[in-house]
């Protein structure tokens, strides 16, 4: 069963797999010392792989909207995290409400709750830049931070106070299609699968949208230089706004896909996942969306990697991963990519 | 001592006599105290306490043969530790005070041990749960009526190695909560030493994901996860365990006994274990009893769930006086030497802390949504399984 093993090692590319997979195998091996030791790690190292893409891809989701508002506007908007929840929460009440008008489809139950959670979002995160972030601009970049930090807490205890029973952790409907393939000690589920898919195609299609749209040329037009842009024609209020539309709605999309991983969200779901993808979107270079991607999975490999090699409890996990953000960051100060669309003085 | 029935009958007699005849002789006046949070977050527990302590203190001093006249001084600890330092030294420093029923908060409770020592005041504790309260120092005056997360945990480890479980994973917040379980529920397993532990992880209280530890779980392959923590990361963990394909039971805390942990899971709660100090009133050896009495009363607040402890913390008091003379130092000596004496909880004998240690545990598992009495569960008669039940 080697050979399967040196193509994990060699797939898992840079991050420090050699090591990975040694440190795996030592402390089940006490108990399994067995003929299929082998196999058994394979699988076990494929699981921490799948378990780390799909922790990644959130991540990835969630940064790559910090960097869209970057971007633009030159503001870190706090709250997007909570702007998750709330869309994790919306698309929860549609479900309930197609089950109430007896919609038996999954397929249509998916669909809805989807359109529904992106829509609302794609609105309140134009309402959040309307009347919250652009009344700022001349303010110091501090203000925008605070303001929509406190917006961020608005939005979590209005989920916790006015959602039914919104204190208590809620059942999210599993929606995709069941199906398993146990290979050993790893569990492929399809409808993992099947959002990884989905997740690496809305990237494709955000980037599409930013590098080869007329939409995406006006978009970075205005983070290039707001004036130029406007005396170019660009109708600046419109291009911020759509961003920070398009930036809510993959907000409202990695909620969704939250819960259907977990199967359960709570309203403070979005508080962590933020701080995360704020990280994340720095490590990799504010206003870059390949940093913001690259950040995502860095950080979730790093998390994955804390709780799987170090000797001590697993509780140090983000202590470690934060901390190795602290360093790169130390490292590269405008992080890994640095900052192509809008660089300033 | 005093059964509860002839305590009843005692009583009712004394009324009657009382009417006919008038104070036949005047007693002496003796002061007793309760403390418990009656504002606040968690007051309707102070209050059942309250009125529970209260109820005791009525039914002694309508009982002729009583040899004083008893009368409750209450003081608040809002559940806050810097207040109930204050209330305690109040309480402790008035000398016509003679002993107390003190707290349901874990916090306040342990912030005032040292105070009550200094004094030289006896105490019973009648809802507080953190093991530290009687077993941190040696203190001949703090005794304690209820059960702590050791008795919890002790109870849970001896079910987990009676069904013949081997191997148990556990996973803990790394709050003082879930680290206190993880302590007790460790040494419990391991003095049995008939289930090992194959792994322990901590966990912070707010994680999200917990794939990178289950997964690790997974690869130990155990019978049993152990949680100590609460509802929240309980409801996580369990759904995280189904999607990695785990088919461990999921054996839970006091932490998970709630109404939120069965919503929150659906028909994935089916089979979790959990257990809880204390045990619904009515179930309790005297409950009845207490029930009735307390009724009559018509207090405005039921006496919830630690309400019996109050009680009994408050009746064991009376009953020490009435032996000893209203001397602290007396009663302290006498609570010493509590040993198998009849309550309304149950039987109470005080360890060389003043710990209970004969308290009353409930062992529950999840059945169609509901907890139910393991006792009473169909997993108890064979019926139906948990994972890898023989």
């Amino acid at each position: 069963m080697a050979s399967p093993g040196s193509r994990w090692n060699r797939h898992s590319g840079r991050i420090t797999s050699p090591r990975l997979r040694g440190d795996v195998k030592n402390p089940p091996s006490e108990i399994h010392r067995s003929s299929q030791d082998d196999i058994m790690d394979v699988g076990l190292f494929t699981q921490y792989v799948m378990n780390g893409l799909m922790l990644g891809m959130m991540y990835a989701l969630v940064a790559v909207g910090f960097t869209l508002f970057f971007g633009v506007l030159d503001v870190i908007k706090f709250s997007h995290g909570d702007v998750l929840t709330v869309g994790a929460f919306a698309a929860l009440a549609s479900f309930a409400g197609l089950n109430a008008l007896g919609v038996k489809s999954q397929l249509v139950d998916l669909v809805v709750m989807l359109a529904i959670a992106t829509l609302a979002m794609a609105v309140l995160g134009m309402l959040i830049a309307r009347y919250l972030v652009m009344p700022l601009r001349s303010a110091p970049a501090l203000n925008t931070l605070l303001i929509t930090l406190m917006l961020g807490t608005v939005l979590r205890e209005s989920v916790r106070l006015f959602y039914p029973q919104g204190a208590n952790p809620k059942p999210f409907p599993a929606l995709l299609p069941r199906g398993s393939v146990d290979l050993g000690s790893f569990n492929l589920r399809l409808d993992n699968v099947l959002m990884l898919a989905a997740g690496i195609a809305v990237i494709v299609s955000v980037q599409f949208l930013l590098n080869r749209t007329k939409l995406g040329l006006a978009i970075r037009a205005v983070a290039q230089d707001q004036d130029t842009a406007r005396t170019m024609g660009v109708n600046f209020t419109a291009i911020v706004l759509v961003t920070f539309a398009i930036g809510s709605s993959l907000a409202a999309f990695a909620g969704v896909m939250n819960g259907l991983y977990y199967n359960e969200i709570n309203f403070g779901m979005g508080l962590y996942l933020g701080v995360i993808g704020f990280s994340a979107a720095i490590i990799g270079g504010l206003g870059s969306i390949y940093g913001a991607i690259l950040g995502g999975f860095l950080f979730a490999g790093l998390q994955t990697v804390g709780t799987v090699l170090l000797p001590f409890a697993s509780a140090y996990k983000d202590v470690f991963a934060f901390a190795v953000v602290i360093a790169i960051m130390a490292w590269r100060p405008t992080g890994l990519i640095r900052e192509k669309i809008s660089e300033r003085v | 001592m005093i059964r509860p029935g002839k305590l009843s009958a005692a009583g009712l007699m004394a009324a009657v006599l009382a009417m006919a005849v008038g104070a036949a002789h005047a007693k002496d006046k003796v002061k007793v105290g309760f403390i418990g949070p009656l504002t606040g977050g968690v007051s309707v527990n102070g209050i059942g306490g309250r009125n529970s302590a209260d109820l005791a203190v009525k039914l002694r001093n309508a009982d002729a043969k009583a040899k004083y006249e008893y009368e409750l001084v209450v003081l608040d600890d809002e559940c806050k530790p810097n207040v109930a330092v204050q209330v305690a030294t109040k309480m402790a420093a008035d000398k016509d005070i003679i002993a107390g029923a003190t707290h349901y908060c874990s916090s306040t409770a342990i912030a005032t041990v040292d105070t009550y020592h200094k004094f030289g005041f006896p105490v019973i504790v009648w809802g507080a749960v953190l093991p530290d309260i009687t077993y941190r120092n040696k203190y001949a005056e703090i005794h304690r009526v209820n059960g702590t997360m050791i008795n919890q945990n002790d109870a849970n480890a001896e079910l987990i190695s009676s069904l013949g479980y081997k191997t148990v994973a556990v996973i803990h917040d790394t709050t003082d909560y879930g680290k206190g379980h993880n302590e007790y529920f460790s040494k419990a397993l391991a003095k049995i030493g008939k289930a090992k532990i194959v792994g322990t992880f901590g966990v912070t209280a707010e994680q999200q994901d917990f794939t990178a530890e289950l997964t690790q779980i997974k690869s130990l392959n155990p019978e049993v996860i152990y949680f100590g923590g609460l509802t929240p990361i309980g409801v996580r963990i369990r759904s995280q365990m189904d999607k990695l394909g785990i088919k461990a039971v999921f054996d839970g805390t006091s932490g998970i006994v709630s109404d939120a942990f069965v919503q929150g899971l659906g028909p994935l709660a089916e089979g979790t274990l959990a257990f809880r100090e204390g045990a619904p009133t009515e179930k309790l050896p005297g409950g009845k009893f207490f029930m009735e009495k307390y009724n009559a009363q018509k207090y405005d607040n039921p006496p919830e769930a630690y309400g019996a402890f109050a009680y009994a913390a408050m009746d064991m008091i009376l009953d020490t006086i009435e032996k000893t003379g209203p001397d602290r130092k007396k009663v302290i000596e006498e609570l010493g030497n509590v040993k198998d004496r009849d309550s309304i909880v149950g039987k109470i004998t005080f360890d060389d802390h003043g710990q209970n240690t004969v308290p009353v545990i409930t062992k529950y598992v999840i059945q169609d949504g509901k907890f139910v009495e393991w006792d009473e569960s169909e997993y108890a008669t064979g019926k139906r399984k948990l994972p890898g039940q023989k």
